[in-house]
């Protein structure tokens, strides 16, 4: 059977700076080639790159470090942040991407989910969702969180599964950075109501959480930053416990 | 050693090359029909959809080329599928070298389609898994499949079994990513470049 996947986040900026690790020390920043060649050793099954670069100039640099990233990498990758055109995409996917994950301009053109399933196949165009908790209901937010779309977060993600998405990432604001858990409900409601893979994002903070995210989330993947960036959670140790714990995951 | 990637504009081949540039063999990315002829093996990765698979090889006259090649010979992904006779997806004719109908995955509550992630190998057969076991993974991302028969040499389950690899004479397709599977991948790379 398929396994639950454990995928560690990195933000790049300027094509090269690991945001997270810095607080950490010097050690692993400003390489986040060797910082992805060592999730993949210690059993990440796939990394995810955010580009949070703010300039228009980061296309070059990012794509150098996706061809860098890519040439050590033997687990999939996949991309994202800021990307708006299907010349964005390809640029990404010559470099060594294996996917690319996309937010606001899905939002802004849903067509655009469509253009590059039919261009590249749905296999390699994540959606990226975040959502945020406004008065019990799960509002999908735009721009980097900033703007409310008016979207309901189950509705919206029909919407790209059906528009091509091969996979969503869904991540809850009101949990991000929190450390008290996956938002099990919200990621249980767009599970059941997609066909398509849900990777949960946002409130990891104790081996736990994954085992509930899985479980009474019905996530297929989930993704974390700060526990493994911090060695909080070491990924071999928390695949051990997922494991002991009765969920499916390759060790 | 001469390695041939299959160029038909099919997907993203750049994880292929770069997975060949790990195991130190160098690769040439080509549509050309005398050097695919010459090479000691040729690689046919494929990613998308298999109608404007088929138009693109049509396109490049490589729907007459492949077949005719007698080298050690390896789909990857929907390269895999396109060894078939035909395809659900668009309702494709394909290359016509294996004698499977490729389908579509019916998702259900607990198994999403596409399939996607990694899954355990069962049932290997021949020398492409040497040194490799059924508790081995690698990664999928497909929402189509080739069904078992005499011709799988691998298989893996969803929830149904089905041919996760191959094999007709000296044409072997794996329906997972030999070079974003890890070690096992690798391992498996290297026993077809061994061939």
């Amino acid at each position: 059977m398929v396994k639950k996947r454990l995928i560690p986040c990195l933000d790049v900026r300027d094509g090269r700076t690991v945001k997270g690790i810095q607080f950490e020390g010097l050690r692993d920043a400003g390489d986040p080639v060797s910082l992805a060649a060592r999730y993949a050793q210690e059993g990440a099954d796939e990394l995810v790159f955010l580009d949070i670069t703010a300039t228009n100039q980061r296309r070059q640099p990012l794509t150098d470090l996706v061809r860098d990233v890519a040439r050590v990498l033997d687990i999939p990758f996949t991309v994202g942040g800021g990307i708006s055109t299907v010349a964005d995409v390809e640029a990404l996917l010559m470099s060594g991407a294996d996917k690319v994950s996309i937010n606001s301009a899905a939002l802004a053109r849903p067509a655009f989910i469509s253009e590059l399933a039919r261009r590249f196949g749905s296999q390699c165009v994540v959606v990226a969702v975040d959502a945020r908790l406004v008065d019990r209901e799960w509002q999908v937010m735009t721009r980097a969180g900033t703007v409310a779309t008016g979207w309901q977060a189950v509705h919206w993600c029909r919407e790209a599964a059906e528009l091509g998405a091969g996979e969503l990432l869904l991540t809850s604001m009101s949990h991000d950075g929190t450390k008290a858990g996956f938002a099990l409900e919200l990621t249980r409601a767009v599970s059941e109501a997609v066909p398509v893979p849900v990777i949960a994002s946002g409130g990891a903070g104790q081996p736990a959480d994954f085992t509930a995210v899985f479980r009474a989330g019905g996530a297929d993947a989930a993704l974390a930053a700060s526990i493994f960036h911090f060695n909080e959670t070491a990924l071999p140790a928390l695949k051990q416990y997922l494991h002991a714990e009765g969920i499916a995951i390759r060790l | 050693m001469e390695i041939a990637v299959v160029d038909y504009k099919g997907g993203n081949v750049q994880s292929v090359l770069f997975a060949l540039e790990r195991l130190g063999a160098q690769a040439t990315l080509t549509a050309d029909p005398e050097m695919l002829r010459k090479a000691d093996k040729v690689l046919f990765p494929g990613e998308g959809e298999a109608a404007s698979a088929m138009e693109a090889l049509r396109a490049a006259g490589l729907h007459e080329v492949l077949p005719t090649l007698t080298q050690p010979f390896l789909g990857i992904c929907l390269g895999m599928q396109l060894l078939g006779m035909h395809s659900e997806e668009n309702d494709t004719p394909l290359l016509g070298l294996l004698p499977f109908n490729v389908q579509r995955f019916v998702p259900d509550a607990t198994h999403k389609v596409p399939h996607m992630g990694w899954n355990n190998l069962q049932r290997l057969l021949g020398p492409l898994f040497a040194g490799l076991t059924d508790a081995d993974h690698v990664y999928f991302v497909h929402s189509y499949y080739a069904p078992v028969g005499d011709y799988t040499t691998a298989q893996a389950s969803h929830p149904a079994p089905f041919s996760a690899a191959v094999q007709h004479c000296n044409f072997h397709g794996v329906q997972f990513h030999t070079e974003k599977s890890g070690a096992v991948g690798t391992r498996i790379l290297a026993n077809f470049l061994n061939l």
